[in-house]
């Protein structure tokens, strides 16, 4: 039973009741992930599979046998800095910095979800095209809370890295 | 949590048979079973994966759409037939949860999700009928403002999470289900069952028995149909009420309508009632207020909960005329 991880395959651990989360955190040293609620509240947990965003702490790991993931470990390439990584950077997008990884993996995931063109719940015409506005963006991170509140910076520091991108 | 065994159904057949086992549970995105383990509230002995039974989007001949019971919301509310066809159940899918959660989540298992009433959650310190039968409740006397306010029993007044359930509910839905003795087919608004004595017992469905799709059936007015919810916060949050709607007008007259609430009953609340006072009806918010009063009129709220009826006429009223202005 293997996983791959920022491209390296693993063996998966032989007990069903392993999160993703505790797999990345406790069996792979993967720290970066976070433990926020662990209960599919805070977002403080999101990776990639397959390049859509998870909820890892809700995932059992052995759901995802054969499947690739990315943690904010693996984001960058070749020790340079994902281009969100470095507008967090820019636009202060933190303070504490626990929900980061977790906001980070989770608007590279929704880039991807604007790209091929998946509506949210304020997007007005189901059957247009859909651009990432302010609102659309807050909508759309709305799974990802940041108890100290950086929600200004977060959003400035999306926008910044990937409103070009996913035109 | 406590230990259980993990087995991949290959299909529908495989999963019912090693549903046989003894506390065998199917298991969807886990985005709610796997946290009702962990709270000690879901015990099973084994999991069954299903996730990896059908998640296709059919176009059915007669106009409707047949959807694979692990399709993830996700490519549920993002299908091009269902935003242009059945626009009331992306929004309603939209609505609901977190863009992460929403691409884990299962139709099959946002159907069988269970209530988030904080009293069900709380083993160690409250009493819940629906969690050990025959305890009695600590929601009737207790905070209730999150509450069912129809459809209650003096056993439970839980409230049915789903928001994707009241947009299928409005939209006719129907039920594929899979078991030993064979296949059957479910409205969607007979598979949840209300309370009564005996509120553990949520849904009519057999020992094991599995959805293996939902089906709309083909249906015009849903073209003009849409979802409201209305809540605490902008977004990422349960409904306190919701309405899923469809109207087709003729020259002024309700022609036809679909109606059902969210977040004010135990089960996805399909709104014959008003249904009924509606069609033939004209077209006014005065006709759209006396329908929804038509339904609330059984409405029993507890003692935190009396705002949803307000809210829900005045919701019902909108969406209506929401529709009834948007109409070409």
């Amino acid at each position: 039973m293997s996983i791959t991880i920022n491209g390296s395959v693993a063996e998966l651990s032989g007990d069903p009741r392993v999160s993703l989360l505790d797999y990345l955190r406790e069996h792979r040293q993967l720290h970066g992930t976070k433990k926020g609620c662990d209960q599919g509240a805070c977002g403080a947990c999101t990776v990639l599979v397959d390049g859509e965003r998870i909820l890892s702490c809700l995932a059992l790991a052995v759901q995802y046998e054969g499947r690739s993931v990315t943690t904010i470990e693996g984001l960058g390439a070749g020790g340079a800095l994902h281009p969100v990584q470095r507008a967090f950077i820019e636009h202060d997008g933190f303070q504490c910095g626990y929900c980061t990884p977790g906001q980070i993996c989770s608007a590279v995931g929704m880039a991807e979800e604007v790209r091929r063109g998946v509506p949210s719940s304020v997007t007005a015409d189901l059957t247009a095209e859909t651009a990432l506005t302010h609102d659309e963006l807050r909508e759309r991170m709305s799974g990802n809370l940041c108890r100290c509140s950086a929600y200004n910076g977060i959003v400035a520091a999306i926008q910044d890295a990937l409103v070009e991108a996913v035109r | 949590m406590k230990p259980f065994t993990y087995a991949r159904a290959v299909d529908a057949a495989d999963a019912v048979r090693l549903s046989g086992a003894p506390d065998a549970r199917y298991l969807g995105g886990g985005t709610n079973l796997v946290d009702l383990m962990r709270e000690t509230i879901e015990l099973p002995a084994a999991l069954i994966d299903v996730t990896g039974l059908s998640s296709t989007i059919e176009e059915r001949a007669d106009g409707g759409l047949l959807i694979g019971a692990a399709t993830k919301n996700t490519a549920v509310a993002e299908h091009r037939a269902v935003r242009s066809r059945y626009p009331a159940l992306s929004r309603a899918i939209l609505s609901g949860a977190s863009g992460q959660i929403r691409n884990m989540a299962t139709v099959g298992g946002n159907v069988m999700q269970r209530t988030r009433c904080a009293y069900f959650y709380d083993a160690a310190g409250s009493r819940c009928n629906k969690r050990d039968p025959g305890q009695g409740c600590d929601a009737t006397d207790g905070f209730n403002r999150m509450h069912a306010i129809l459809g209650t029993s003096p056993s439970c007044a839980a409230t049915h999470a789903s928001d994707m359930c009241v947009a299928l509910a409005a939209l006719d839905a129907i039920v594929h289900l899979s078991r030993a003795s064979g296949e059957r087919t479910l409205p969607l608004t007979d598979l949840h069952r209300l309370p009564g004595d005996r509120p553990d017992v949520e849904t009519v469905l057999e020992p094991g028995e599995l959805i293996t799709a939902v089906e709309l059936p083909a249906l015009p007015l849903a073209k003009r149909s849409t979802y409201r919810k209305v809540r605490d916060r902008a977004s990422y949050a349960f409904a306190l009420v919701s309405v899923a709607a469809a109207l087709e007008v003729r020259r002024g007259t309700v022609a036809d309508v679909r109606l059902a609430l969210g977040g004010v009953a135990p089960k996805p609340w399909r709104a014959w009632k008003a249904e009924e006072a509606l069609r033939g009806q004209p077209a006014t918010e005065e006709s759209f207020r006396a329908a929804a009063d038509v339904e609330l009129a059984e409405a029993r709220p507890l003692r935190d909960n009396g705002f949803k009826v307000e809210l829900a006429r005045r919701t019902i009223t909108a969406v209506l005329s929401e529709l009834n202005g948007a109409r070409a």
